[in-house]
């Protein structure tokens, strides 16, 4: 329990001045600006972005600086500060069939039409600290190449034309689009709602449970028929305009992925699927969104969920960074009265230990003298 | 031309210009309506930030989701000729969301249409095009081409 306690004022004002002061750093060096976090360590502000659940590279920045690079302490500010807005209402769907893609490369198909484009990428790096990035490293202009205007088809689609994998589940009439920020979470939940779970996610938290289904704790045979990363366009009906307006575009990164295919006596056996989405450029945390996501799906597709990855409840319940580590750091604060009433019982029972010791070897000793 | 007709047109019109403006930093629009001798107008609604959920869907192409959301400014703008417009931008620069809702009155304004189409949207949206073929061609460039290796006596 929590009880006030009065004290501690000046201790704590003082706290936050030092914070402050500590947050700066030594003020010889430059300090360092959000155009800065947002340009050059701009995967941060991604993950910020995605897991703070709002799209905004700025006030992801700010975050990032108040917290003193502290990822989640900032994404608790962002998700704090999307409180303070009123909102507007919910955007079109976003085509992701429409991306300006900078990065496309699929595992599965070597020929895809519009091709494998790497774009900026860690793969095939060696992974060597490299000692000419400490200081006044100027890189060299990105080659430029002939840029084709063929369209480039998610890989799902393609496979889906000929019926080899499962078609995405189509909105029933008329039915509402879940929201957890709206509604308490209530199990079973659908895929809408896990989706939004899993893509606000903590990055940890999934790639541990994706690794696991990997390892056979709910193994489902994954391959990566996608990942794209690009910018989409943002539309939004106005009600006041009266027509769907542009409100600029966004950076998705988006995994498909391909997994073990079922069949039945009724229908013909297909590859079945998983998907990530999230913002910005956000490669590890989709693909392991995608792998839950799928993971997630036993029930759906009729198999055992014997699995951590495959119990939506646990999921779904520990994927929040913010809420965990709200639970977990809450046991640093004032906890004296609890404490104190637990100590209270403890000194109890260890009294009643002693004398019930005691007098046990009263009676041993007494029961020795009398043989 | 009958009246739906004109309708959607114009409607057409006026997405088309909020999706270059969209795209520009306040000042490049200011800039470019500095080029124009701008009619009276006033603020119908001072602008305000807010949030819109953003949507994606389950596998790209299904049933719909909520993603996160996402910054946005609005503002709605009334010309002396009674012509209102809307802006909508994506991040917190009220100002912007003003200047598009200004472009946005003025596109539907027979008077100064033409004009804000030749003076401020056209040349934003070539430098529009410009920016995404630069980005495309840096994208180009890493495009894999495979070849096979050719294996054995051959």
């Amino acid at each position: 329990m929590y009880v006030a306690v009065k004290g501690g004022e000046r201790a704590i004002e003082n706290a936050h001045r030092l914070l402050a002061h500590k947050r700066r750093g030594d003020q010889s060096v430059a300090e360092i600006t959000l155009d800065q976090i947002s340009e050059q360590l701009g995967l941060a502000v991604d993950r910020v972005m995605s897991e703070g659940s709002l799209y905004d590279r700025e006030l992801a920045a700010l975050a990032i600086k108040q917290a003193r690079g502290d990822l989640i302490e900032a994404i608790f500010l962002v998700r704090a500060f999307r409180a303070t807005l009123p909102r507007f209402g919910a955007s079109e769907p976003v085509d992701t069939g429409a991306m300006r893609v900078q990065r496309r490369v699929s595992a599965t198909f070597k020929d895809i039409p519009g091709g494998q484009i790497l774009g900026p990428t860690f793969d095939y790096t060696h992974r060597l600290l490299d000692p000419s990035l400490a200081e006044g490293f100027v890189p060299e202009r990105p080659a430029a190449a002939e840029a084709s205007t063929a369209p480039t088809p998610r890989v799902t689609d393609i496979l889906g034309r000929d019926g080899l994998i499962e078609s995405s589940p189509e909105a029933e009439d008329g039915a509402s689009v879940g929201d957890l920020t709206r509604e308490p979470l209530n199990f079973p939940a659908d895929r809408d709602l896990r989706l939004q779970n899993l893509a606000r996610g903590d990055e940890g938290f999934l790639l541990a449970m994706g690794y696991s289904t990997q390892r056979g704790y709910g193994r489902n045979h994954p391959f990566v028929g996608e990942i794209r990363f690009g910018e989409v366009e943002v539309d939004f009906v106005a009600e006041d305009v009266g027509f769907a307006v542009p409100l600029g575009a966004i950076e998705l990164t988006e995994c498909q992925m391909v997994n073990q295919f079922k069949g039945s006596a009724t229908e013909a056996p297909c590859f079945t699927r998983g998907y990530g989405l999230a913002f910005g450029q956000s490669e590890r945390k989709t693909m392991s969104m995608a792998l839950v996501d799928r993971a997630l799906r036993a029930r759906e597709l009729g198999e055992e969920a014997l699995a951590p990855a495959q119990d939506e409840e646990f999921v779904m319940s520990h994927s929040d960074n913010v809420q965990a580590t709200g639970f977990v750091e809450h046991l640093k604060l004032p906890h004296y009265v609890d404490f104190q009433s637990e100590l209270g019982l403890l000194r109890k029972l260890r009294q009643e230990f002693s004398k019930a010791f005691a007098d046990a070897n009263t009676q041993d000793a007494m029961k020795e003298a009398a043989e | 031309m009958d009246q739906v007709t004109q309708h959607n047109d114009q409607q057409a019109q006026r997405k088309a210009a909020m999706a270059v403006l969209a795209h520009a930093e306040a000042g490049e629009i200011a800039a470019r309506l500095r080029n124009l001798s701008l009619p009276d107008h006033q603020d119908l609604r001072t602008p305000e930030n807010g949030l819109v959920m953003l949507r994606g869907r389950v596998g790209g192409d299904g049933a719909p989701f909520n993603l996160g959301e996402a910054t946005v400014s609005r503002a709605a703008v009334r010309l002396a000729s009674g012509e209102v417009g809307f802006g909508y931008t994506l991040g917190r620069d009220g100002e912007k969301a003003r200047l598009i809702a200004l472009c946005d009155a003025l596109v539907q304004s027979r008077d100064f249409g033409g004009a804000v189409e030749r003076d401020v949207i056209a040349p934003l949206r070539e430098q529009l095009m410009v920016r995404r073929k630069q980005a495309a061609a840096v994208t180009a460039a890493t495009k894999v081409d495979f070849y096979t290796m050719v294996r054995g006596e051959g």
